[in-house]
């Protein structure tokens, strides 16, 4: 019984050494004889499934010891609801604008749709840090394949420099993806690219925390063949339903379209958005009464 | 008895090995020795001419202040400060770093260095070392572009926004900003409001303290206003002052001046190639 003691605790030692994930993961250890309960929490720890998104994040976390830092030294999180739907002639992208430390709103106005190239844009969700780090990398990566190329970069090499990065550092990373753009070839294109690294053309794509509430819809709501005016209406009617009942998205919707003409930006502000099952007109708010008229902001 | 043991992969970059060998300690319940922290409030917010930076002086080392009057606005460039909150160490050391490589850089370029420049670079180390280095920054600067305020969190992610706020206090400042905050403040006003977001971390958070320090940076220069406010005096003071007595005898004073070996000549020939 002692032996075991040691070796156990060897074990418990080693399974904290090395660099990535999947050696643990893999078990590669000296000993092979683990307790019941050890092997249980391995299974969990592989799998992931048991634990469910947050408590993946939890995983990575360094948990401190001061209850009133904890939550804002959680990392940046994106908990989020984002949209690519496409239309005939382009695609519409849309986002809510909410970035949580823990249960703080760290930005309540971030723009979760950036751009990769003229005529491509992404929406990021996951792990803040981890989605704008991948999106820089790909647009320096998709600026040099533009250049050598000699034309405009295709949606699909935009979406497959998104996948190679998510899928061989899957290890690390932690972010979802969604990849909507026009080009000449193919058109208005959306890919999604979740957070294991698969690529997946779709003619509309959800991710984030908020689309939890949105597949029932979206299986009823979307068809073939809209117009530019009903699939952004249905992006935005989409994030407001999102926002209603998700807590961890909110703020403003922010949409993209981008056809053949070019990309437009929209901003929806959250009092302009309609008003859901027991949600009620504000009273007495501040957005109307600090409205009042200020000088116009610096311009150089 | 299998061979395979667990080898760390032969490639570069930061090994985070001692790290997860800290979590499994901590787990155990030995804790590393406490550091130096800033708990802190940081505040800035853009106004008409340029951008307002805001801090209070407050280190803290677990439950002790061991620095009532620290600086927390650090020097980036001529024209772009940086407010920093989390492990003083680790503030301090990214800002300096950054500081010289924007140096560096306006030698190369020649011109005035851009806030998004030390935007990237501080974003690009902080992502690097995934959230290890825990410094939490409120950058701000005005360039040719304009006037810019970023945040940056330690785990290497960036915000732009018109008034930010970071660190223990960050709550009760960001209520003060969110009532009170328009566009186009007057310098005055807005130099009003920072010391206001700053005093409510101050009153409220027990990780912020002491005094209120401003910098205003506007397209002409800038302005470090150092202790602008010190809602803090010390309640008790001894008016006779401090006299420590002398315990060490002087027996004897010598000077001798340093030979000079070599003769300096002024303005001489340039170097021949």
């Amino acid at each position: 019984m002692h032996v075991r003691k040691i070796i156990r605790e060897i074990r418990k030692v080693g399974r904290y050494l090395g660099n990535y994930g999947k050696f643990y993961r893999e078990g590669k250890t000296p000993i092979v004889l683990l307790t019941k309960e050890e092997n249980l929490r391995n299974k969990s720890v592989r799998s992931g499934k048991d634990l469910g998104f947050w408590g993946r994040q939890e995983q990575r976390q360094i948990r401190t010891k001061m209850d009133l830092n904890m939550d804002l030294n959680a990392p940046h999180s994106m908990g989020t609801t984002i949209i690519g739907v496409t239309y005939n002639g382009g695609v519409v992208l849309g986002a809510d604008s909410r970035t949580s430390t823990g249960m703080y709103v760290a930005n309540r106005a971030s723009d979760k749709i950036t751009q990769l190239t003229d005529n491509v844009y992404v929406c990021r969700s996951g792990s803040a840090a981890d989605s704008q780090l991948v999106s820089d990398y790909v647009r320096y990566f998709l600026h040099q394949h533009t250049i050598q190329l000699g034309q405009p970069a295709t949606v699909k090499v935009a979406a497959n420099l998104i996948r190679l990065i998510s899928y061989n550092n899957k290890n690390m990373l932690e972010t979802g993806l969604i990849v909507g753009g026009w080009d000449k070839y193919e058109g208005g294109k959306i890919y999604g690219i979740p957070l294991g690294g698969t690529l997946i053309e779709q003619p509309f794509a959800i991710g984030g925390s908020g689309s939890s509430y949105l597949y029932g819809f979206f299986d009823q709501a979307w068809k073939e063949g809209m117009t530019k005016d009903e699939a952004e209406q249905l992006v935005v009617k989409a994030v407001s339903l999102a926002i209603a009942r998700d807590g961890a998205s909110g703020g403003v919707v922010r949409t993209v379209v981008i056809n053949s003409e070019g990309v437009t930006r929209n901003f929806y502000p959250g009092d302009t958005l309609q008003l859901w099952h027991e949600e009620l007109e504000p009273q007495n708010s501040l957005l109307d009464i600090l409205n009042s008229p200020s000088p116009e902001p610096m311009n150089i | 008895m299998s061979n395979s043991v667990i080898e760390v992969p032969p490639k570069g970059g930061f090994s985070f090995d001692l790290c997860k060998r800290n979590e499994m300690l901590a787990k155990k319940g030995v804790n590393p020795p406490s550091f130096r922290k800033t708990g802190t409030t940081i505040v800035g917010l853009v106004f008409q001419d340029g951008v307002i930076l805001g801090a209070d002086t407050r280190a803290t080392e677990g439950p002790i202040v061991c620095d009532k009057n620290c600086e927390k606005i650090h020097y980036m460039a001529p024209n772009i400060y940086c407010c920093g909150a989390g492990t003083a160490a680790d503030t301090e050391a990214v800002t300096d770093m950054v500081s010289s490589q924007l140096q560096l850089h306006r030698y190369h370029t020649g011109r005035e260095s851009r806030v998004v420049t030390a935007l990237t670079l501080l974003k690009r180390h902080l992502f690097n070392y995934q959230g290890h280095v825990s410094a939490a920054l409120v950058l701000g600067g005005v360039d040719v572009t304009g006037p810019h305020l970023h945040t940056i969190y330690p785990h290497g992610s960036t915000d732009t926004l018109p008034f930010a706020t970071m660190g223990s206090g960050s709550l009760a400042a960001m209520a003060v900003f969110e009532s009170k905050y328009k566009e186009g403040l007057t310098r005055n006003e807005g130099i009003e409001l920072v010391t206001e977001a700053i005093c409510s971390g101050i009153f409220n958070d027990l990780g912020s303290g002491s005094n209120v320090d401003v910098c205003v940076i506007t397209k002409g220069g800038k302005e470090y206003l150092r202790n602008h406010l010190q809602p803090n005096p010390r309640t008790y003071t001894n008016s006779k002052g401090y006299s420590f007595p002398k315990k060490t005898e002087v027996l004897l004073t010598k000077i001798i001046p340093l030979k000079e070996k070599v003769e300096i000549i002024e303005g001489g020939d340039a170097m021949e190639e």
